[in-house]
């Protein structure tokens, strides 16, 4: 038996630390090659760190939510044959992570080790759940301690003989942060006492950070203006009836996009950058919009690059296929990375107003607001038009409110005469 | 009409009630219990402290006789006489020494009892005589009644068990119709007394509750007593002018017993009648208040507990219940979730049954070792002059981990702790027969079984 340690790997970038998301597998668990056993992410992205090898977990180098060295200890797997490190486990040097697991893959193929029974797996887990109607082996003092804890004993793995269930085996399940499940199971309608503690770790951390820190640092100035999109409407439906079976269909996200690239001519100050250490605003001829997009682990922001030279059906389809990999969590770090300015829409949920939080660096977000048909008055007449309102936030410390005004008035107006997205 | 609030109200001042008062006082949270009787309910009054002081004198007075006729002992006495009055006076001491027991510690607890008969008007209001109490939570712990046979209404000579223990003579025969424990408990000891006792029984055996092995030392013992015993014999009618019981044999022929007192000793029901619980509309389970592991009823904020909540109906598990319930009103997260609650038979030898019996963890689709212990190895069963009896261990095969425990034997009452409590604690037979128990005692016979169970018993 040999001892196969696997490091932090760099992930590219000359990224010095990693953050350690979810753990796959816990100590005593056995894996087999390709098994994933941790998520651990960078700025943005996740990446799946998978097993190279066949054996049993021994120890794992770090929690869920430590932010960690590269090349540091993230996992060590006991193997058939010699392993990676030394008996006497001295650190080994960074360098050697990324060759060790190759290493360690021919001496794995040469004396297979046979795939362990899920059974077995199960057993060495800190939890077990045993059938509904099985009474776990307890004494009452235990018994009561754990209906005080709040904790299902069914689900807490005894150690003592016959598997008897511990008040340390209580200690060792409550450490493991599985005491979520509690619910008493009374009739309708009874109290419930039980409470939930969600670690605030990996995206949601950085999600966190990054609106605390662009609601402390900016000068959130919000603007809603109504917009008539009956017109792009009309537009965007005969497309998607004359081009939508060979070019795809269009969302009105590309119109918008369009509509900011062509108002940003006239209104530079809006894609840039404000580095307020610095005290240096960046204003880009390249328009990156940044396309906020919820996916299971929280919010992203995928850029879709360059727009300024995008046709409809290019934005359209650039949007789609990031949106698409950001869900997945399959987004690289350089597609979650350097927007210029920002486009939210939460579609049909979207909502009379919404006050969007800026995507710092940069100094104007816009959102999108739920279409609905209004009755307006036109030239004396009420009609019945497609209305939007368009929700926008800029950094007050730098825009100044009229100049934000005229480029949503701006984009209003392309919208409203969607002719004019397509005339230089 | 003067109205009184409370956060707990308990209808029943019985082991169920009292013990939910007391806990409750203890917590803090302001109580009342209402008693129409005496406090200490059917068990401190009617049932299991008066019944096991009879039992004793019973067992005293057969004792003298036994030393007057010819003693092994060596010892010589002229014949016993009994005083049955003093004998129910002595009783009637240690009843009152209880109940009065119980009055103090509901005091010191500052639960406030209300003498007189409670009656339902919704699930937070009880009237009791012209007082309504209005309560948050309320416990019903009104206990049972003994069941009557229409052919055998109470009255003269036909008496219940509560007649049975305020005896003014001892008749010269009783006639005890039902062979469950009550039934024998008190049938042995009026034989002992000195009454002719018959016992009625309509199934094949006595205690048909439990197997057949168990029980045969307790039939050995009534034979040997001269207690009669009509199995499959089924209760026709009285006729008073004869003072003769009819019975039907198994075979067709009615049978007339003459005798001066009969016992019906056929079961208790829950007490549901009288005190208007049918204002709550609770759901029942048959005769029983349905409740869940909490002791919840149908209805929200109200409670059953002990013998109205159905089998077991046995004072320790109203007590364990009550309990409970206490200290959930108080907020703390429980449940009623024992792995056994004893059941013991003072019979002449006793009875104990703890957990699963060899026939329940079969049906349980256990697949278990049953081995038992006989006292006629026991040292101390000898210096008890009681050799029958046995002690006998069921523990699955895989684990080695105790399901039940049975016993038979004079004194087996006392080694109900030590089943449960092996039970409670999830012991294997190896913690059993790895725990030294004094020598000489009848709990050898406990390590012995779990060590015979594991197929090294030392003294057999």
């Amino acid at each position: 038996m040999g001892t196969h340690v696997i490091k932090m790997p760099d992930i590219g970038e000359g990224i010095a630390e990693v953050e350690l998301s979810v753990w796959h597998v816990k100590v005593g668990d056995m894996v087999v090659e390709d098994q994933v056993l941790a998520d651990v992410m960078t700025d943005k992205a996740m990446v799946d760190i998978p097993s190279p090898v066949h054996g049993k977990v021994i120890a794992l180098g770090g929690q869920p939510g430590e932010v960690m060295a590269v090349g540091s200890v993230l996992i060590s797997i006991e193997v058939e044959g010699a392993g990676n490190v030394k008996e006497s486990a001295q650190p080994a040097p960074v360098k050697e992570a990324p060759v060790a697991a190759a290493k360690v893959e021919t001496v794995v193929e040469s004396k297979p080790v046979a795939a362990p029974s899920p059974k077995a797996a199960v057993c060495q887990g800190p939890m077990v759940a045993r059938a509904a109607d099985e009474r776990p082996l307890a004494s009452p003092a235990v018994r009561k301690h754990a209906l005080d804890l709040g904790i299902q004993l069914r689900l807490v793995r005894g150690t003592g003989p016959a598997g008897r269930v511990l008040h340390e085996d209580l200690d060792a399940y409550l450490a493991q942060g599985q005491s979520n499940a509690s619910a008493p199971v009374a009739a309708a309608y009874a109290q419930r006492i039980d409470e939930q503690q969600i670690p605030v770790i990996g995206m949601r951390r950085k999600i966190a950070q990054r609106m605390q820190d662009a609601t402390q640092r900016a000068a959130h100035f919000s603007y809603v203006e109504e917009i008539d999109v009956t017109a792009v409407e009309e537009l965007r439906a005969h497309l998607n009836e004359k081009h939508g079976a060979t070019r795809g269909k269009l969302t009105l996200l590309p119109f918008l996009v369009r509509a900011m690239v062509v108002a940003l001519r006239d209104f530079p100050q809006m894609n840039a950058r404000y580095d307020d250490e610095a005290q240096v605003i960046t204003r880009l001829g390249a328009v990156h919009v940044g396309v906020a997009t919820q996916s299971d682990v929280g919010l992203m922001v995928p850029v879709v690059r360059h727009a300024e030279a995008r046709s409809l059906w290019d934005s359209a389809a650039e949007i789609a296929r990031l949106a698409n990999a950001a869900r997945n969590g399959k987004a690289s770090r350089d597609e979650l990375s350097g927007s210029t300015i920002t486009l939210t829409s939460l579609g049909a949920l979207g909502g009379i107003v919404s006050t969007p939080v800026l995507n710092l660096p940069e100094v104007a977000i816009v959102g999108v607001n739920k279409i609905v048909e209004r009755p307006m008055v036109i030239k004396g007449q009420i009609v019945i038009r497609k209305m939007m309102n368009l929700s926008s936030s800029f950094d007050h410390r730098v825009v100044d409110g009229m100049d934000a005004a005229l480029f949503i008035q701006a984009i209003r107006g392309l919208l409203e005469q969607p002719a004019t997205l397509f005339v230089d | 009409m003067q109205t009184l609030n409370t956060t707990l109200l308990i209808i029943g001042g019985g082991p169920g009630g009292y013990v939910t008062a007391i806990r409750a006082g203890q917590l803090g949270i302001p109580t009342i219990l209402v008693e129409g009787q005496s406090l200490g309910g059917t068990c401190l009054n009617i049932g299991c402290i008066p019944s096991k002081a009879l039992i004793h004198v019973a067992e005293q007075f057969h004792q003298t006789r036994h030393h007057h006729q010819l003693s092994p002992l060596g010892i010589s006495v002229s014949a016993p006489t009994l005083d049955i009055t003093k004998s129910v006076e002595w009783k009637d001491g240690i009843v009152d020494r209880l109940t009065t027991g119980v009055a103090a510690l509901l005091k010191k607890n500052k639960v406030q009892v209300i003498q007189g008969w409670a009656k339902v008007v919704d699930g937070k209001t009880v009237d009791v005589g012209d007082t309504r109490i209005q309560c948050e939570h309320l416990v019903l712990a009104t206990g049972s009644k003994s069941v009557n046979l229409p052919m055998l209404p109470i009255g003269g000579p036909i008496i219940s068990s509560t007649e049975a223990l305020v005896p003014t003579s001892v008749p010269k025969r009783l006639i005890v119709v039902g062979g469950g424990y009550i039934g024998l408990e008190l049938g042995i000891a009026y034989r002992k007394l000195g009454a002719e006792v018959s016992v009625v029984e309509a199934q094949e055996r006595i205690l048909p509750a439990y197997d057949a092995e168990l029980t045969q030392p307790v039939h050995d013992e009534l034979r040997k007593l001269g207690v009669k015993l009509y199995l499959k014999h089924s209760v026709q009618g009285f006729d008073s002018k004869e003072n003769t019981l009819q019975i039907l044999a198994p075979n067709g022929a009615t049978l007339n017993l003459e005798t001066d007192q009969v016992l019906v000793a056929v079961g208790r029901k829950p007490n549901t009648q009288g005190w208007n619980l049918e204002a709550l509309n609770l759901d029942m389970n048959g005769s029983s208040i349905k409740i869940d592991h909490r002791c919840q009823t149908s209805m929200r904020n109200v409670y059953a507990i002990g013998d109205l909540s159905g089998e077991p109906m046995l004072a320790h598990r109203a007590m364990a219940q009550g309990e409970m319930v206490a200290e959930l009103i108080s907020g703390k997260s429980r449940e009623f979730n024992p792995t056994a609650i004893a059941a013991v038979c003072f019979t002449d030898p006793e009875l104990v049954v703890v957990g699963k019996t060899p026939d329940e963890a079969n049906a349980a689709g256990l697949d278990c070792i049953v081995s038992s212990f006989p006292f006629a190895a026991n040292g101390r069963a000898m210096t008890l002059e009681s050799k029958s009896g046995f002690v006998r261990v069921v523990a699955r095969r895989d684990n080695h981990v105790i399901v039940g425990w049975q016993a038979v034997g004079v004194g087996v009452s006392e080694l109900s702790t030590a089943f449960a409590q092996s039970l409670e604690m999830g012991a294997r037979l190896e913690d059993i027969g790895g725990t030294i128990h004094a020598h000489p005692t009848l709990g050898e016979a406990v390590q012995e079984a779990a060590l015979r169970a594991l197929g090294h018993a030392l003294h057999l």
